[in-house]
Order: structure tokens, then sequence, then C-alpha cells
């Protein structure tokens, strides 16, 4: 049975309908990213968990309670805002023990419980020092720590990176994974940053127009979206328009080559559908046997350092990939005639 | 040239504020022939309607203080988080005190709350005293009101608020222990010119029949010389203790902040 419990979660504001019919299992330390544009209802959902909102219709549950009408404060969920929050008028190890005292902890098991947390977050020395003396990601940290004193069942996390510089961004992405997966506290993250939501999680919720589009594992996510929302938000993708021919076994045409995606096809003979592929899926000159070949006619290219991305024409349709850097083999010239293939397990047909 | 005027002009505007206050105070030492003293200060402050009615005017000034602060700082965060709208509403109210005279309100008082009204607050000392403090709360309540208003402004009340209630806390805590102390130098501004106003009120306490330190002026104005220079002099420097507390407790507020 799942540890959190979202079904059938409705929220409006007035004639706004921002989360609409949206469910979600979360099992006990799983983490959880909510990914999406802005104003897709991703936060609304967090804040909903969280008690802040109060959902429209739909029920929250975590651990077999039913938590949709409880007060924010009754829920023992911790949360960390982008804001950081944290209280200007604490020093840290206040700051970190404001849970506890209001829960009626005793003093030395306080002040153990403030050490214990303060080491975890790799700032054991600087439980003394007010907010406004931190930097950004230390006040975070200080954040991730105050939430974790409590215990709670889940963690929320509301775009924790977003007021970062990226390189503190990229270290304290991976010190809240390694922090959460040691305590294995479940736990929901909210952002718009696709890679933080792949490198962090276990699964990951693209959401569009305050529906969850698909859930799944990054891998999945990445390599076979659902929708064609979720094929151009995550990731770079290229798409064409193919026409089905054999449904059952999977062949379409794009312009005059026919392709065999050696798959059935979810459509009817003769109707269009769209191809969407990675740029990293396709290399320059013949493949595996068995991939797909096409003609094309390089149109642009870009040297990237380690990769280089290669923009083909491919006789009306543009077709991006990206090879690795080998100082062997120069980058193609710009209208020089060549052969691309690809897997065709790496042609996604998007229907939706 | 254009510098010269300024300069000038500056000039004669400190002039026409400091010649008075020199004139006032260069009085208030006159009271002995030929020789300057500190003879009318100590005579007023040997006064003792001055020490009566001074502490009980500053008794007044604290209770006022607690209840503005209990009327205005729930009112003021209550505005900013769940009722954003009404900000120009709530402002306006508060702007009343200022353009409905004091007398207008005592009047208003003593018709609604006289002894023979449904709350007769005037028939005893206490309830007098109650309403003269609501009296001196609504006199001071633009400038409480801006003050708390401002101070939240500048903290991020919202957020707070929701990191401390997902911690646990229930309002009172919240209010305790997080809103209130991030507000403390706007709330002791707002205090401090609650202290002046209150000091040097006559209006209200005067028609209330109370002994407070403004009736006292008034009526040592009306019957010697030089003591109301004196205890003019000591008004003054009562407020600017209190302006330059203002001052030093929001450098110090904003440093901490910083």
């Amino acid at each position: 049975m799942a540890f959190l419990d979202l079904s059938q979660l409705n929220k409006s504001f007035g004639p706004n309908h921002v989360v609409k019919d949206f469910d979600l299992s979360i099992a006990q330390g799983e983490f959880v990213s909510l990914l999406g544009p802005s104003g897709c209802g991703k936060t609304t959902v967090l804040r909903m968990v969280a008690g802040f909102e109060t959902p429209s219709s739909g029920a929250i549950r975590i651990d077999g309670q039913d938590m949709t009408h409880l007060r924010p404060n009754q829920r023992n969920i911790g949360m960390v805002f982008q804001a950081y929050a944290l209280f200007p008028n604490l020093t840290v190890a206040q700051n970190v023990a404001f849970g506890l005292k209001v829960a009626g902890v005793a003093r030395a098991e306080t002040q153990t419980r403030v050490d214990e947390m303060l080491a975890l977050i790799g700032l054991p020395d600087l439980g003394g020092r007010y907010p406004y003396q931190l930097s950004g990601g230390q006040q975070q940290r200080v954040a991730l720590a105050r939430a974790l004193a409590v215990r709670p069942k889940v963690l929320l996390l509301d775009e924790p990176l977003s007021a970062l510089d990226a390189k503190i961004r990229a270290s304290l992405r991976r010190e809240i994974r390694a922090i959460q997966q040691r305590l294995g506290i479940t736990t929901i993250f909210v952002t718009h940053d696709q890679e933080e939501a792949l490198s962090m999680s276990d699964r990951v919720v693209v959401m569009n127009g305050g529906r969850a589009d698909q859930i799944g594992t990054p891998f999945e996510i990445y390599n076979t979206p659902a929708t064609r929302f979720v094929a151009g938000f995550v990731g770079t993708l290229n798409t064409f328009q193919a026409v089905v021919t054999d449904p059952a076994t999977g062949t379409v045409t794009l312009g005059d080559t026919p392709i065999a995606l050696h798959r059935p096809v979810d459509a009817a003979a003769g109707t269009t559908v769209t191809l969407a592929m990675r740029p990293e899926t396709a290399t320059l000159g013949i493949g595996e046997p068995g991939d797909v070949v096409l003609r094309a006619r390089i149109s642009d290219v870009q040297f990237l350092g380690a990769i280089i991305r290669v923009t083909a024409d491919l006789g009306g349709d543009s077709l991006t990939l990206d090879t690795f850097n080998r100082a062997s083999t120069p980058p193609p010239d710009v209208g020089a005639p060549v052969t691309i293939s690809m897997p065709p397990a790496g042609l996604v047909v998007l229907v939706a | 040239m254009t510098k010269f005027l300024a300069w000038t002009a500056i000039l004669l505007g400190c002039l026409y504020f400091a010649l008075p206050m020199i004139g006032m105070a260069e009085f208030s030492l006159s009271m002995r022939r030929d020789a300057y003293s500190l003879d009318a200060y100590r005579v007023v402050l040997a006064d003792p309607r001055f020490q009566a009615t001074f502490l009980f005017s500053l008794a007044m000034a604290l209770v006022t203080i607690v209840f503005g602060v209990l009327l205005v700082v729930p009112t003021a965060v209550w505005v900013q988080l769940k009722m954003p709208r009404l900000r120009p509403v709530v402002e306006f109210i508060t702007l009343l005190p200022l353009v409905i005279p004091a007398i207008v309100i005592v009047f208003g008082y003593i018709r609604l709350y006289n002894t023979s009204g449904w709350l007769p607050l005037t028939g005893s000392v206490t309830g007098t005293n109650i309403l003269l403090m609501f009296g001196y709360a609504t006199l001071a309540l633009p400038y409480m009101y801006r003050a708390v208003d401002t101070g939240l402004r500048t903290v991020d009340v919202a957020t707070l608020t929701e990191a401390a209630q997902s911690l646990g806390a229930g309002w009172l805590r919240i209010m305790a222990t997080v809103i209130l102390p991030n507000v403390l130098g706007a709330v002791l501004s707002g205090a401090f010119l609650t202290l002046a106003i209150v000091i040097g009120e006559f209006t209200m306490a005067a028609l209330l029949d109370r002994p407070a330190f403004g009736p006292y002026m008034q009526v040592l104005g009306a019957n010697r010389a030089y003591e109301p220079a004196a205890l003019a002099v000591i008004a003054f420097a009562i407020t600017w203790v209190c302006m330059g507390l203002i001052g030093t407790i929001a450098r110090l507020s904003k440093h901490k902040g910083a």
C-alpha cells in the first residue's frame, strides 16, 4: 500500500481550475519530483499536501490517515521553501530547534537533535550564527535541517534550489538526495528544472495544465514520453510527421522513406502520427543492421566541446543530432550530404 | 547664487523653528531676576501634581501601547495574509482619527457611555480610564498601524508563517515568537509615537476629567508665568528622547536584518 496517497485531487481558485483529477501514490522512502512549467499546478499540489490549501475535492492520505482537512500544524510534514524562510530573529541552532520546542521535546534531547542535524548538513560550527550571516546555500541547508529535525513523515521541497547559483545548485542537489536516501524519508520535490528532476528522483510526475501527463522513472520519462507535451518539455526532441501504412507491423512512411518500427502502432492506416527522436539517438553514417537509415544534407554544425550538435535537412523536415567530439574526426561541413541512422526503438510514436 | 538662496532658505526655516524654542527655553530659565536659573524646573519637578499627572499619563500610555499592539499587529498580519484586498479599507479606517477631531470622538464617547447609557463606563474611575485608553488608542491608531504595516512589509510574513505552521506552531506561538520579534523595531516606533501623543494629549483627558499631564500643563499655563515654559521644555525633551529612541531602534533593527 502506498505511504502517501493523493486521490482525485482538484483545486479551483474562483473560475480557475488549477489542479484536475490528480492521482499519485508514493511508496515510503521514495523521492518523487513534480515537474512542469509555471502555472501547471505543481506547487498547488504540494501546498495541498502541506495543508496550506484545501482541495476543492479529493483526498490526501499519509500512512493510512486521512489528512485532507487537518491543519498544517497537525500533519507532521517538513517543508523547505524557495525563499529559505528561516526565522531572522533566531540563530541557526534556534531555527533548527523551533519545531522541537513546539513539540515540547526536552531540552537535552533538543540539543542532541540540533547537533545531529547540523552535522548532517555539514554546518556543525554555525549554530550560533544568524541567518543573515549565512550564504544562500548555507541558509537552505539550515532550512532542510530545520524541516528534518522534527522527524516528519513526509518532506516537501518547494523549488528549494531556484534561488541559488548554478554551482551551489548542483552540489546541494547531490547533498539533498544523499540525505534523503540516508534518512529514507518520503519526499516530494517541486521543480521546473528537468535536470534537477531527472537526476534526483526515483520517479518524476510531469504536470501540464493541472494534470499529471506522465508518471514514471526518469529513464521512462526521457526515453518513452507518453505525450507530446512530456516529449517537448523534457529534453530536446526532433519531431516528424509520418503516415501509418501498416499499424500491425508498425510501418510508417516519412516523406518517401518507409520506416519499420518493428512494433504495433496504436493508430489506423493512413493517419498521420508524430515521430519523436532524441538528438543522441541518431548517428552520422551507417549504423547497426536493422537501423532506420535516412539521407539528408547538413544545414548547421555547432561545436559544443565534448558534443557536436549537427542539424540536417531531410527535404523539408529538420533533424538535430548530437555526436561525441573525437579529435581524429573533424565536424562535417555545412551543405555536405550525409547518411543518418538510428535504431527503430529510438523513434517514439506520439499519438496524444 | 542658487546655492546661496538655498542656504538662506534653510537658515530662515531653522530660525523660524528654533527662535520660539530658544525664547521659551530662555524664558524658562529667567525665573530669578538678573540671573539664569533652574528655579522654574525645580518648582515644576517638586510639584506633587506634576509627578502624579505625569505618572498617570505614563501609565495610560503603557496600557494604550499594550492595547494598541494587541489590536494592530494581529489586524495588520490578518490583512496582509488573508485579506490583502481589504488593505485600502483598513488604511482608510486607521486614518479617520486624523480627520475626526478628538473633541468629536470624546463627545461621542460621553454620549454613548454615560451613566444613563447602555454601557455606563463614565460611572466609575476605572471605566472612565478604560474609555480614555480607547480614545488614546484611536488617536494613536494612524501612527501605530502605519509603523506596524511598514514593518510587516519588510519581512516575508506569509512564508515565515507557513514555515512555522509546518513545524507544528499554532497562531499564538507564531505571533509571539515569529512575527512580533521580527517587527519589534516597527512596533517600538509605534509605541514611542503613542507615548508622545498620550503624554501631551489634552482634550480627551480634560473632557473625561482625568488627572493627566495635558490638563495639568493647561492649568499651570493659565496660572503661572515661568513654570509652563519649563514644563513645555520638559515635554519637548520627552518627545525628542522618544524620537531618538525610534531612530536608534530603526538603525539597530536594520543592521540586524541586513
